[in-house]
């Protein structure tokens, strides 16, 4: 006998949407129209700030350059020196929209963190696996990359036959899987971690009404906690975009 | 009553199913060992580093971060593993 109506929905009713309109593969659910908006709501936000350019900033504009300002000191030159400058607009971009993104998952309504599907943190993904192989390949020409990247000096020769594989794969393979399924990771267990509090707490304001005291409270303090996920995972996303564009900018020597 | 006794009453399918969250709770279970050890080792260094130097505490930060980034990516590995095991 169940003492509590404690039905866990399966997974694939947490995350997968019905359709809304459209059909085929420009179907449009609930997440894809979130991260159109987030893409709309970044782009405004800059565009607004960006647009007057006055000496003393007001309002957005000022919003504005506090993130550019914790981008530009706090991922850029931290990790890829004063020439990572350069790509400032590409990673305030990353930065922004990974956390608009992240943090539909605890505003009312919307309650999906967009990238608790795989599609947008792999796109993210891929785009800087090319950036960075791009720059490395420009920077230090075809077979200067890939012997500074397969053959990292300072090594006995003989490790090399170990070495070079190893690197080669984590490279090439681990390194965007890696930062594809950290970001997705993490959010997807935001979102079922909330989903539980909340399921158990519905439950128990069923069945005791004081019971659900503890696991709502908790519920609460989850979703502070999400905020913080939400921009830790931003920011370490940008910053390991940083490093890894910035060691294929410079050789190992 | 034996244990054979038991499972040959029940459903094939119940059992699978039973098998698959066993097995899906120690996939888990296994990949956050290794890296809950290797966080632990990284954030302790990291506020020693601090403590000594209070003054390079933003440096430490970052490569702080750095550093549980790389460990925690082998959990979330097992995370996603977990749930792509199907009976």
């Amino acid at each position: 006998m169940a003492l509590l109506a404690l039905e866990f929905p399966p997974i694939s009713h947490l995350i997968e949407w019905p359709t809304i309109f459209g059909d085929g593969a420009f179907a449009v659910n609930k997440v894809v129209l979130l991260a159109l908006i987030s893409a709309v709501l970044v782009f405004t936000m800059y565009f607004v700030a960006g647009r007057k350019g006055q000496l003393v900033p007001t309002g957005v504009q000022n919003f504005a350059e506090t993130v550019v300002e914790f981008v530009q000191e706090g991922i850029i030159l931290q990790t890829m020196g004063p020439e990572g400058l350069y790509f400032t607009p590409f990673l305030l971009t990353l930065f922004s929209f990974i956390f608009v993104t992240n943090i539909w998952g605890i505003i009312p309504v919307a309650q999906m963190p967009v990238n608790a599907r795989m599609a947008i943190p792999a796109f993210l993904a891929i785009l800087v696996w090319v950036i960075f192989n791009f720059v490395g390949i420009k920077k230090q020409g075809f077979f200067g990359y890939f012997k500074s990247m397969l053959f990292p000096p300072g090594v006995p020769k003989a490790l090399y036959i170990l070495v070079t594989p190893i690197e080669l794969v984590s490279t090439l393979i681990v390194r965007p899987l890696s930062l594809a399924v950290r970001l997705f990771a993490n959010m997807l267990a935001g979102h079922l971690l909330l989903v539980s509090f909340a399921v158990i707490a519905t439950a128990l304001f069923e069945a005791t009404y004081v019971g659900a005291v503890l696991p709502g409270g908790l519920l609460i303090a989850l979703t502070g906690f999400e905020v913080l996920v939400a921009v830790l995972q931003a920011f370490i996303f940008t910053i390991l975009a940083a490093v890894y564009i910035g060691g294929a900018m410079h050789p190992e020597h | 009553m034996g244990m054979a006794m038991m499972l040959a009453e029940q459903d094939p399918g119940e059992l699978v199913a039973g098998l698959t969250a066993v097995g899906r709770g120690i996939v888990y279970g296994g990949a956050a060992i290794g890296p809950g050890i290797g966080i632990g080792i990284v954030v302790g260094n990291a506020i020693t580093a601090m403590a000594r130097q209070p003054e390079s505490a933003g440096m430490v930060r970052t490569t702080m971060f750095l550093g549980i980034a790389f460990t925690e990516a082998l959990a979330l590995f097992g995370f996603v593993l977990a749930f792509i095991i199907s009976g």
